[in-house]
């Protein structure tokens, strides 16, 4: 790639963005804006993917809410998160989770947890 | 008022606005153009600024081209454009503005290129015509079908699609807004796509339609 890009999307990066790997359960702080008011909203759950490199990266989280699966996709270096956190690591053996879409009941949170 | 650039497009890329927002941009280098001669209504029959960009080697130019650019004071350049404006004859007074500068963040620009080159095209890709059905014994699928009527008119009117070469002419992509304006590096960030390869010149330049918005602004 050009420097010149290069540098541009450095520029946008975060430095302090947490070593989150697939399988990890995390808290993803959103900040949400309504009217003039900002606020943080959280969204936990387990990071099932990521995708892309540098600026460009996504992570998917997924979640169980009121017996429905919920999924959000999140680009790392944007400024409307405002904070990573990781809950509980965990060991994935797959870069992607997919499978967990499958799964019922108390089985659909079960991801071996890192020793 | 901006006159324009000649540029090398340098790629895509996205920018994060405060509110995370996100949008897509290409990277314009532009920095570098240089006067090589002014035209005028006197001498050329029209008035305008011959502008030269990108370095290019001693030996590479003929010997006319050489005196030319040494005429001009400046070095060598590969890329050699005419930027016609009213301005030119005024212009020969003082400098012209040719740095990046000239743009500010949420100008409106015109950009041209050479668009890339995608070959022999049916009808469908060229000009998206829907083509036949797939099924039922139907044995046409991506030609262009009926092209005219019968002895009335007995010809075939303009500007009817047909297959044929797509791709590789001169586009300008119109409207477009100036993201960022990097001076130090001497590049300009448009929003949205431009015509070309990365790598291949583009000319930017104040955009024909939005001219009234430019001298309301003064």
């Amino acid at each position: 790639m050009n420097l010149i890009i290069q540098n541009i999307e450095k520029e946008q990066q975060k430095s302090d963005v947490p070593a989150f790997k697939v399988g990890d359960s995390v808290r993803v702080h959103t900040k949400v804006i309504e009217g003039d008011k900002e606020r943080v909203q959280i969204f936990t759950g387990i990071v099932i993917g990521r995708k892309g490199t540098g600026l460009n990266t996504n992570f998917t989280v997924r979640r169980i809410s009121y017996g429905e699966g919920v999924e959000r996709v999140f680009p790392v270096h944007s400024p409307r998160i405002a904070k990573i956190e990781i809950e509980k690591a965990g060991t994935a053996r797959r870069a992607k989770l997919n499978y967990l879409r499958n799964r019922k009941g108390k089985q659909a949170m079960a991801v071996r947890e890192a020793k | 008022m901006s006159i324009g650039l000649i540029g090398k497009k340098l790629g895509m890329t996205r920018v994060y606005d405060a509110k995370g927002n996100i949008t897509p941009v290409t990277v314009i280098a532009a920095g570098g153009n240089v006067v090589l001669q002014r035209k005028t209504v006197e001498k050329d029959g029209y008035a305008a600024l011959q502008v030269g960009f990108d370095a290019q080697k001693p030996q590479r130019v003929t010997k006319p081209e050489m005196g030319h650019f040494q005429k001009a004071g400046s070095e060598p350049k590969k890329c050699v454009r005419e930027f016609r404006t009213p301005d030119a004859e005024k212009a020969g007074d003082g400098e012209a503005n040719l740095s990046v500068a000239q743009f500010a963040v949420g100008d409106f620009v015109d950009v041209c290129g050479q668009s890339k080159g995608k070959g022999f095209m049916g009808v469908m890709r060229k000009h998206n015509f829907h083509g036949q059905g797939a099924a039922h014994g139907s044995k046409t699928h991506r030609r262009n079908g009926a092209i005219g009527c019968r002895s009335t008119p007995g010809r075939i009117f303009k500007n009817q699609g047909m297959p044929g070469h797509m791709g590789d002419e001169k586009k300008t992509v119109q409207n477009l807004v100036v993201e960022q304006v990097r001076e130090a590096e001497g590049v300009i960030l448009v929003k949205g796509a431009v015509p070309g390869a990365n790598g291949c010149y583009v000319v930017v330049r104040p955009a024909k339609k939005k001219l009234h918005l430019a001298a309301k602004a003064k």
